[in-house]
């Protein structure tokens, strides 16, 4: 009884790291859509540089030195990529949103290449950092640090965003281009310098999404797609262009992410979809989506 | 309001709404037939006059052009753009291999087998997708078809696993097997002209036309009484039909079907292959799907096995260079644009 508990615990746990590093990956993908409508396919990649660079960086030995490096330098990237991509899918902007999701499904086709030339086919192993690679333990189970750590990170960065969503003059001018972006155009807001700056930061998010989660995913071809997808799960479930909406779907996919996986192993991936497909069915834009979303 | 705010967003793509520009042959000219008459005459004779190596390329190029042809239904002429279709593809080349290895390979089976499969793919997931339209149904099919990806990997009884299902017999045809490479290109190219002729004679139909309807104006459609949904559903099960139909091709051609039939890469590499063939046009991408076996089959070992590359560029410069594809430059149709 008590392994029962202990073992569905770690599961929790587990739920929590996931949705953690979910939020911090999808939280760019919703606000970029919600706002300007595009929806970026190459998130995934972006997550994936990530997980590359910290894999190259901590290749020689886990260091605390290495791993800040590798987050450092992902953030550099992720503003840089996250700029190109906006810049890039502009001269789009009046054609259908579909060009535009197109347009960066072939730049993660290119990244996904790119990375698998420079890096090779094999799946590559990120260590933790030193102090955090060994296990804590939790209730009498032993748990892996990093990821306890993983989670009181991610509730930092989440209470980060909600902040700079929520509370800053830069918030509430992205939060009025969701709600109306011809409106706040109207009042003399340069709509690209907005949507440039959201598509950065959320790029940003995604590329440290992949160091962070590079001790517990690794860094592998096809990574791309997988986080890719649940990224979307989660703005779907969320809602897109909610902080909120992001949160709650995180969690809750990452829950059923881990739960799933540990109680019914064979039927995980249906239970996620069987997850979507409800959602969809009660709220066909989401928990938190509408063009209320503007409630962030 | 849930209805309220889907309408807000539709009039970006009504714009020239009146006339379905896509609508494949409608200007039937002789010029037109004679194109088709010699394209299908060269396509028959390719095989005598081609090494069994680059026939074989010919009928994957078949095989993935019938499969980009059954998504353009869907893309071009529904306006429902899938990143799931390669799914369903995948569950007809798993059905036909398996009856192929346990039950029969004569030749009409597996290719039922495979159509059959495929549509009742599409039937059982595709109630969730045409719930929706646009980016967010790009967005669940990439979902549905990562879960079908997933079962694929992880059904080992069935499919083989990661694997793959392996020591797929030759398809028979009469007791005999089509074990020459030629026969099998003239098997491929017969049951992929059929089906050709099959999408475009349903996309030439009445419900083609509503089909373009949806494509142009779901809303107004709604209005004038038909049940969108429900077209919407009828065209995602034809078009998973077809695909198990091509996927059965496929089985019967590579004689192995594994995981990545079905994934995300060869989602994106068809959907790719219909913007670059050019959306609606039907024939166009085929065109695309040829570029695509080509640049990853024939220059890709040469660009060491990294033809994906290449393909990803080429995919950027078309979106921003041919909004309307290669059917864009043949010229055969006024050039009109569809979305100013």
């Amino acid at each position: 009884m008590t392994g029962w508990v202990a073992a569905n615990l770690i599961s929790v746990l587990n739920g929590l790291a996931i949705g953690a590093l979910l939020f911090v990956l999808a939280v760019g993908l919703s606000l970029v859509f919600g706002m300007m409508d595009v929806l970026n396919l190459a998130h995934g990649a972006l997550f994936v540089v990530g997980a590359y660079l910290a894999a190259a960086l901590t290749g020689g030995g886990a260091s605390w030195g290495a791993f800040l490096g590798a987050l450092g330098l992902a953030a550099v990237i992720g503003l840089l990529g996250g700029g190109l991509l906006s810049v890039m899918t502009e001269p789009l902007r009046r054609r259908s949103h579909l060009d535009q999701a197109l347009l960066t499904l072939g730049v993660a086709l290119i990244v996904a290449e790119l990375l698998q030339i420079v890096f090779g086919d094999d799946p590559l192993a990120v260590p933790a950092p030193p102090g955090l690679d060994g296990s804590t333990s939790v209730f009498g189970a032993a748990y892996p640090t990093y990821r306890l750590v993983l989670i009181g990170v991610g509730a930092v960065l989440a209470v980060g965003v909600w902040l700079l969503v929520e509370r800053t003059t830069l918030g509430a001018l992205v939060r009025a281009t969701v709600a109306d972006r011809d409106m706040v155009a109207a009042i003399g807001v340069d709509n690209r310098r907005v949507k440039i700056t959201v598509f950065a930061l959320g790029s940003l998010l995604a590329t440290v999404a992949g160091v962070l989660g590079g001790p517990v995913y690794g860094a592998s071809v096809g990574l791309d797609s997988t986080v890719l997808i649940l990224a979307l799960v989660v703005v779907v479930i969320g809602g897109l262009g909610s902080v909120r909406g992001a949160l709650v779907g995180a969690l809750v996919i990452g829950q059923i992410e881990s739960l799933g996986r540990a109680l019914l192993p064979d039927l995980a991936s249906f239970v996620l979809f069987g997850a979507l497909a409800l959602v969809l069915i009660v709220r066909p834009r989401g928990l938190f989506g509408g063009r209320s979303g503007a409630t962030a | 309001m849930t209805d309220v705010s889907q309408q807000a967003e539709v009039p970006d793509n009504v714009v020239g709404g009146t006339a379905s520009v896509t609508d494949p042959g409608r200007r039937r000219s002789p010029l037109t037939i004679a194109v088709v008459v010699v394209v299908v005459l060269v396509l028959a004779a390719a095989p005598l006059f081609l090494a069994p190596f680059a026939t074989t390329t010919l009928t994957r190029l078949l095989v993935f052009g019938l499969l980009a042809v059954s998504l353009d239904l869907l893309v071009g002429v529904t306006g429902l753009p899938s990143l799931g279709h390669a799914a369903y593809f995948g569950a007809g080349a798993y059905a036909a291999g398996w009856v192929s290895v346990h039950v029969t390979a004569a030749i009409p089976v597996p290719l039922l087998v495979g159509a059959v499969v495929g549509g009742v793919a599409a039937a059982a997931t595709g109630w969730v997708a045409v719930r929706s339209a646009g980016v967010y149904f790009l967005m669940l099919t990439l979902a549905i078809g990562e879960v079908l990806a997933q079962l694929a990997q992880s059904w080992d009884s069935v499919t083989g696993g990661a694997n793959g299902l392996s020591g797929i017999p030759a398809a028979r045809l009469g007791g005999e097997p089509l074990v020459n490479a030629g026969y099998l290109y003239w098997y491929v190219l017969v049951v992929g002209l059929v089906a050709f002729a099959l999408v475009w004679l349903l996309a030439r139909s009445p419900f083609g036309a509503a089909l373009r309807g949806i494509r142009d104006n779901e809303p107004r459609m709604r209005a004038i009484g038909y049940p969108t949904v429900v077209h919407k559903y009828a065209a995602f099960v034809a078009a998973g039909t077809v695909a198990g139909a091509a996927g059965s091709l496929l089985a019967a051609q590579q004689r192995l079907v594994t995981p990545s039939d079905l994934g995300f890469t060869t989602a994106a590499l068809v959907l790719l292959a219909v913007v670059i063939g050019g959306a609606g046009t039907l024939w166009g991408p085929v065109v695309g799907a040829a570029v695509v076996i080509l640049v990853r089959d024939a220059l890709g070992p040469g660009l060491g096995g990294h033809g994906e590359l290449l393909l990803g560029i080429v995919f950027v410069l078309v979106v921003y260079l041919l909004p309307r594809g290669a059917a864009g430059l043949a010229g055969l149709r006024p050039f009109r644009r569809r979305r100013p």
